[in-house]
């Protein structure tokens, strides 16, 4: 029987401090958990009583990986407040938004954070003299992910242009049609990308648990939904709270949630099981060649999930981009009334769903604000996967594979632990 | 031996590193002329020994105070990157309010948990800071200047004239004749003007000039009918930590 003793400090390839800790004495686990030690920054704090036209370039601040995303949730809980229906051009062009985004981000995830474990260095930089192929690859499309942002909102980390009832500047057709011949040009690369994460063998685990995402009658939910619980089905987004309910851990430094049982799971996994069906054809092709059949209750597989939604994306985004090109664009003007009023954004980001709800008074200013991250929906899944992980493989493998796998593990969740809005500071004696 | 560069962060949203990672087209270049030891988002190694450190995000803990002193203490050269290792950046609003008004608005009943400064520091009020790269996020051509005045031990060329400058190059029309507020004639250029580009007014993410002529700002103001009251709360938005002080 085996005493091993983990402590990750400052894990490493995700974005915002996370330590992973494990003791075990003679066999018997002791404590398994994901600490979260990132500093807290106080948004909802200080954002309150600033006026309503600077709170979505406040909140993308939150995080540079999803920043579309929190720019996207906070605009649309305004709208809701405020009551305004944005024109179909600009839900076109935040679609789109987000799809740069989630491409942007499933492909840093992949090639730089991810796939290093799998070939076993440290970095995706030491993989130039192996496999300089893939390398090249992983930077070409980041860097189309990145150019597609920049030209729907002038640039991918904190947008300019995206703001409460439209758009300040109207992206030029030109660009657009640069952008979707570029993507176009790189379905070979996606298909590349298909073959590379083939060889790829995902660590085993099986443990089912709730899956959560927006689901739609009409497309695969990104942009807009209503709430879909594995285990309990739909519900209005302004319900939110009956499936973020926080709580805190004696043993860690965040806020954990659950809805129906010990935990769920938000992210590309989630969506994928939950949305199947609307997938779009190149993503259902994707999943059939990986042999992926949802629903999947290996997390590992998130990193599969994020691959065939990344093919989700490169192929509506070619669709939209070629029907708003041929349509061509309007020069519209937001048009804003503001009003006393509370409303809900919910928005599914590259990690899972995210919640932004605020109120404001009469004059614009925002007097209430909560933002609810997929990473700290995840804490308390992510544990309990460790949990069922550690005893499964503590007598069969060394101390360094065990570490290894529970980084993996974590890492296969891309975990972003600066978005966490809600941190709590609770001394563990270790 | 290649400079052994090493990255690091604390209160921050990792924006200005992602904007490091995301050069995509000079990353090679860059690998091939420093060793980079650290880079928690990116990378696994982690080293203890550096030349030049490069640092994002504010400092709002003792603990981070701390370790960014043993960090100064380790480098021959600290770069400050982005607007919250620079100025303070947004994390400095919360130095504006009662820090118990603010916890309590995030934790409620479980804010006396929390450990916190009361305010949120740039990193030049604890430690020496040789290079600074301005703004929300960093400007990738700015940040490459500066890398590469590291490398060639020279001094980066960084603007110190406002931003109204750059606004003019580009033909904006005035963000003030378009009924909007902005911040622009005391903020230091080099980001393009990109915000009143994209047609808002500039936030002044990039701090104060060396010496703002404040009064130009009065006058402009004064020209357009509105007063310094209104725009305190936009000057505010990336300079908290200075106004406070």
């Amino acid at each position: 029987m085996k005493d091993i003793n983990i402590h990750v400090k400052y894990l490493t390839r995700v974005e915002g401090h996370g330590d992973i800790v494990v003791n075990a004495n003679n066999g018997n686990i002791e404590k398994i958990s994901l600490d979260v030690i990132e500093s807290p920054r106080f948004f909802e704090g200080f954002m309150i009583g600033r006026s309503w036209n600077e709170i979505s370039h406040i909140v993308c601040r939150i995080c540079g990986i999803c920043s579309v995303g929190h720019s996207t949730a906070s605009i649309k809980a305004t709208e809701e407040a405020f009551g305004i229906i944005p024109s179909e051009q600009t839900i076109t062009l935040r679609k789109l938004n987000l799809y740069a985004e989630f491409i942007q981000s499933h492909i840093l995830h992949l090639y730089f954070l991810a796939v290093p474990d799998f070939l076993n260095v440290t970095s995706a930089f030491k993989l130039i003299p192996t496999h300089p192929q893939a390398v090249l690859r992983g930077l070409k499309l980041k860097k189309l992910a990145n150019d597609f942002s920049g030209v729907i909102c002038g640039r991918h980390i904190h947008n300019l242009s995206q703001v409460v009832g439209g758009y300040t500047a109207i992206p030029k057709k030109k660009d657009l049609e640069d952008v979707l011949r570029r993507l176009e040009e790189a379905l070979p690369d996606l298909n590349e990308t298909v073959e590379l994460l083939k060889q790829l063998k995902m660590p085993e685990l099986d443990r089912e648990t709730e899956y959560i995402s927006l689901q739609s009658d009409n497309e695969f939910a990104l942009y807009d939904g209503e709430i879909y619980s594995s285990d309990t089905g739909r519900d209005n987004h302004k319900n939110y709270k009956k499936y973020t309910n926080e709580f805190c851990v004696p043993h860690s430094t965040a806020k954990h949630a659950k809805a129906n049982r010990d935990s769920f799971m938000v992210g590309s996994l989630a969506r994928v099981n939950n949305n199947f069906d609307k997938l779009s054809p190149l993503a259902k092709s994707v999943a059939s060649s990986v042999g992926f059949k949802a629903p999947i209750n290996n997390p590992y597989y998130n990193n599969v999930a994020q691959l065939i939604e990344t093919a989700h994306c490169f192929e509506e985004s070619i669709k939209m981009l070629t029907e708003l090109t041929r349509k061509g664009l309007k020069e519209e003007t937001p048009k804003v009334t503001v009003r006393a009023g509370n409303g809900v954004g919910a928005v599914e980001v590259p990690r899972g769903i995210l919640y932004h709800e605020y109120s404001y008074n009469s004059e614009g200013k925002l007097t209430y604000a909560n933002c609810i991250i997929p990473t700290g929906q995840n804490l308390e899944n992510i544990e309990l996967d460790m949990k069922k992980l550690v005893p499964e493989i503590i007598e069969k493998e060394n101390e360094s594979e065990i570490t290894k796998k529970l980084e993996m593990l974590v890492r296969a969740y891309d975990p972003c632990i600066s978005c966490s809005t809600h941190l709590l500071n609770v001394d563990f004696k270790k | 031996m290649k400079p052994r560069v090493a990255f690091f962060d604390f209160a921050s949203c990792e924006g200005c590193q992602l904007t490091v990672i995301n050069l995509e087209d000079e990353i090679l270049d860059i690998l091939d002329k420093v060793d980079i030891v650290n880079f928690r988002e990116a990378i696994s190694d982690q080293s203890e020994e550096y030349d030049v450190a490069i640092i994002e995000g504010s400092i709002t803990r003792e603990h981070d105070k701390e370790r960014l002193e043993k960090i100064r203490e380790k480098a021959k050269v600290v770069v400050a990157i982005g607007a919250c290792a620079t100025t303070g950046g947004l994390n400095a609003l919360k130095n504006l309010k009662p820090l118990s008004f603010i916890k309590n608005a995030v934790y409620g009943e479980s804010a006396s948990y929390y450990n916190s400064f009361d305010k949120a520091y740039p990193i030049s009020a604890f430690v020496k800071v040789d290079y600074f790269v301005w703004g929300c996020p960093i400007d990738k051509n700015e940040f490459l200047e500066v890398f590469r005045s590291i490398l060639l031990g020279k001094k980066p060329e960084i603007p110190n004239y406002p931003i109204c400058v750059e606004c003019r190059l580009k033909e904006n029309i005035c963000v003030f004749e378009k009924g909007m507020t902005c911040v622009g004639p005391i903020t230091r250029a080099g980001c393009g003007a990109i915000c009143p580009s994209y047609g808002s007014g500039c936030e002044g993410c990039r701090g104060y000039l060396d010496n703002p002529e404040i009064n130009a700002e009065k006058d402009i103001l004064k020209k357009y009918g509105k007063t310094v009251d209104q725009i305190t709360s936009d000057i505010n938005l990336f300079n908290a930590y200075r106004e406070d002080k």
